[in-house]
């Protein structure tokens, strides 16, 4: 059992929880994620490592409520107990010295997209990081990135907070205006990363994504995971989940998303038997 | 005087066209007097082929004389004397070609059912008694087990029972390895399996689960920072391979271990009650012609699917299924395509539609021994469908040979041993079961974790 130590609510769909789980924090590097199972008749679920204390032995995950697992996790509390906790799990986010990056978090993609700009930081490389979001209360972490970043820049699609519109609108101004990356890190709905990756390749810009297919095992033990990289089939959860986005087939990973979507929502609607 | 009948006592099972349509065990068991009848058929033969047919020397002739005379209790300690699972072994072992190929009473008529008589006094045995806690004298000596399939629990076992401080670090969040994500309900049911488990931890084995070695620590940190004395890898071949052919990714196309572990492990069979979902589809193809590939085609017919195939590019003769397990399949309505390659897969809206294949007809034997599949040259044809399950084989996971400095291993990924002791190029770790072979049975891989805990017993005592 792995206990939850703190909990906090970060906007009305996204919480933000602190694990008890040794074996996870001893080794964890950014850009690895957990398997969680919430109780003993549980779906398993993979979640990114948003922060680790190896002294205390505890994992943090940033997770929005979308469905049946992450409800029932967000009903749990300080002091409750998650049956399975498993990890690190996948590549170590390959983190070069660049002399500029830019981050692109997508809603709740910001959370695996903190650790490693925080990491990039830590190793003296100059980094920007746009947040975007359906409106103000889809944009998350923007206090935990702003001592990381030189410039926290935020887009919504209506114009609630920041600027007007979506984050490759933020990426061209940024490099009209004269500004150079090296790279860019973009993680979040597929659609985001897909367009993220089509403006960066006009610009001439590199860019790594951290894809989220549906998983099981987290050990390549199931093959459930398979994206196209480059024409070839990667298993997300053991060569990934970091990848060149050039080189993903962004709309097989959509669709092979898609391929639960009835099941999901009866399980939505009707709860557990 | 012997039974001098030809033909075993049979085994009562469900009906055929009951139970592909539920998940309940298949073959219902011996009674105590059926167990007698065939015990009886059994000459106590000086020779005992069977007892050398058995990869760990089960005293197959002793057990049996218990269970003709009614002692069942008896027959179950002789047994666990060399088997730690019989429940598990009585049902899953290809005993046709180990200790039931070599039974005298085989050369005229049928050979005595060993497997049925010890799945019998396994299950008499767990009916009447809860596992039991020996008094064991602790050596103060840490040995670390990686994976809980048979291999990792026979080996934790006998380290235990000799006085180890065994530690099992499995990945996945339940102990059992492939017999609880793998074998299907309706062939081992898991609260059997689990019961095996808990007699193993009644022996002091302490189960860590969730635990990825390699990832979440490395074999190095077991012995530099958790003081592990010895380390047997016990990991399984749990790596799935493609056909890599079009159309593969497409949705409902799935390995038979994700299939079958949405199944079994996550109980898909179950949903919504259990919330891992599976689509099975109305037409199901499997490709393969194993054990996997029969349990995964079973299990898709009773999930509803109306139609199931088993496309195999071989012919009847060269099926690596157990003949019982591909006769149970064909009595449960599975259809046979035999001699047929598939070469794409055929897709719509980035859904399944079909499984385009080509007739093949048999050659020269390759290295395999096998007669090599050759194709007919514009022999193609679509089967229409909506699932297709690609049961083809698996090997060794790469994690533990990417992290552990110093462990030879083959160039498909399986780890060199000595097989005298399962010895690996590494001081210290040793090495069985499907990590070392490949995938084989679940016996071998028992074998393996026997001749590993001796070996492994022999050098820390030298220490
Ligand atoms: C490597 C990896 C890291 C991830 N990290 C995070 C993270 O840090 N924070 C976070 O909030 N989420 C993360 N996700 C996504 C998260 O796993 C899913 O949101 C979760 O599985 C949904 O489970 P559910 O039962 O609540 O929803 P379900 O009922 O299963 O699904 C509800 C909705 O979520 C969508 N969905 C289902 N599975 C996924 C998935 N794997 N990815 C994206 N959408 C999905 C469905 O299409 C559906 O619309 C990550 C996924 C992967 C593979
Ligand atoms: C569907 C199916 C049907 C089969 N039917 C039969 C049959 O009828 N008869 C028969 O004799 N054999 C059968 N087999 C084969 C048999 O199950 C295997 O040969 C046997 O289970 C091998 O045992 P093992 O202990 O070597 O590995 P496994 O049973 O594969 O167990 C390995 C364990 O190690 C864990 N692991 C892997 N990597 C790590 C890691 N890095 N850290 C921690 N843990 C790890 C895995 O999660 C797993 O639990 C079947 C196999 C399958 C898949
Ligand atoms: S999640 Fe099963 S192989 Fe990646």
């Amino acid at each position: 059992m792995y206990k939850i130590i703190a909990k906090k609510q970060l906007n009305s769909a996204v919480e933000e929880m602190v694990v008890h789980a040794p074996y996870v924090a001893r080794k964890c590097e950014a850009g690895q994620f957990i398997i969680l199972r919430v109780d003993e008749a549980g779906e398993r679920i993979p979640l990114t490592i948003a922060e680790y204390d190896r002294a205390n032995g505890t994992v943090t995950i940033i997770y929005q409520v979308v469905g049946h697992t992450t409800r029932l996790l967000a009903a749990l509390n300080p002091g409750d107990s998650i049956v399975d906790f498993v990890g690190p799990l996948g590549q170590p986010t390959h983190l070069a010295r660049h002399t500029r990056v830019l981050g692109i978090g997508g809603g709740v993609g910001a959370a695996p997209l903190y650790p490693q700009i925080r990491a990039l930081h830590e190793m003296g490389v100059a980094c920007d990081v746009i947040l975007g979001g359906r409106s103000r209360e889809f944009v998350i972490l923007e206090e935990k990135f702003a001592p990381v970043v030189e410039n926290v820049y935020v887009t919504t699609d209506d114009g609630s907070y920041g600027e007007k519109g979506v984050v490759t609108d933020k990426l061209r101004s940024l490099v009209a205006s004269g500004v150079r990356y090296d790279e860019i890190i973009a993680i979040g709905p597929l659609v985001m990363m897909k367009f993220a990756v089509l403006a960066a390749k006009e610009l001439g810009i590199p860019t790594m994504v951290s894809l989220n297919p549906i998983m099981i095992d987290g050990t390549g033990m199931c093959g459930g995971c398979r994206v196209t990289v480059g024409g070839e089939t990667k298993f997300a959860c053991v060569d990934g989940p970091d990848f060149d986005g050039y080189l993903v087939d962004f709309d097989e990973l959509m669709r092979r998303q898609g391929m639960y979507k009835e099941e999901e929502n009866h399980i939505c609607k009707i709860g557990r038997g | 005087m012997a039974n001098m009948s030809p033909k075993k006592v049979p085994i009562p099972e469900q009906e055929p066209q009951v139970r592909n349509r539920n998940f309940q065990e298949v073959a219902l068991g011996y009674t105590a007097e059926q167990a007698i009848e065939e015990a009886t058929r059994c000459l106590q033969c000086k020779t005992r082929p069977c007892v050398a047919g058995c990869p760990v020397n089960v005293p197959i002739p002793e057990f049996i004389q218990e269970v003709a005379a009614g002692n069942f209790d008896e027959a179950y300690r002789i047994i666990t004397r060399e088997n730690r699972l019989p429940a598990v072994c009585g049902r899953v072992c290809p005993q046709e070609t180990q200790c039931e190929e070599v039974c005298v009473r085989g050369k005229k008529g049928e050979a005595v059912a060993i497997g049925r008589l010890e799945r019998f006094v396994a299950d008499t045995w767990m009916a009447g008694h809860q596992p039991e806690t020996p008094e064991i004298v602790k050596k103060g000596i840490k040995v670390a087990v990686v994976g809980s399939g048979p291999a990792g629990i026979t080996c934790a076992g006998e380290l235990a029972q000799l006085g180890y401080d065994v530690t099992i670090f499995e990945a996945l969040h339940a102990p059992g390895g492939v017999l609880m994500y793998g074998i299907p309900e309706f062939r081992l049911p898991k609260a059997l399996v689990q019961r095996e488990i808990d007699s193993i931890r009644k022996l002091g084995v302490e189960i860590v689960c969730n635990v990825i070695v390699g990832r979440s620590i490395t074999i190095d940190e077991l012995f530099e920072e958790e003081g592990f004395a010895a380390v047997f890898v016990g990991s399984g071949a749990g790596l799935p391979s493609f056909l890599r052919i079009e159309g593969e990714n497409l949705n409902g196309v799935y390995s038979a271990n994700e299939f079958l572990t949405r199944s079994n492990l996550m109980k898909a069979y179950e949903f919504p009650k259990s919330p891992t979902p599976v689509r099975v589809g109305k037409r199901v193809a499997v490709v393969g012609g194993g054990n996997v590939a029969m349990d995964a085609a079973r299990t898709a017919k009773r999930l509803g699917a109306e139609e199931v195939y088993i496309v195999y590019r071989r012919g009847e003769d060269e099926l690596p299924a157990r003949a019982e397990e591909v006769h149970h399949a064909r009595e449960e309505g599975i259809i046979f395509k035999l001699l047929n390659n598939p070469v794409k897969v055929h897709g719509e809206n980035g859904w399944v539609t079909g499984l385009e294949c080509m007739e093949m007809t048999l050659g020269e034997p390759d290295a395999s021994g096998r007669r090599r599949p050759i194709a007919k040259e514009g022999s193609n044809f679509v089967i229409g469908l909506d699932t297709v399950v690609v049961a083809i084989g698996q090997s060794p996971n790469p994690l533990i040979r990417q992290t552990t400095p110093g462990l030879e291993t083959e160039r498909w990924g399986g780890i060199i041993v000595n097989e005298e002791t399962m010895k690996t190029s590494k001081d210290g770790v040793y090495a069985g079961g499907d990590v070392v072979t490949g995938a084989a049975t679940v016996i071998l891989a028992m074998g393996a974790g026997k001749t590993a805990a001796r070996a492994i017993h022999e050098a820390l005592e030298k220490r």
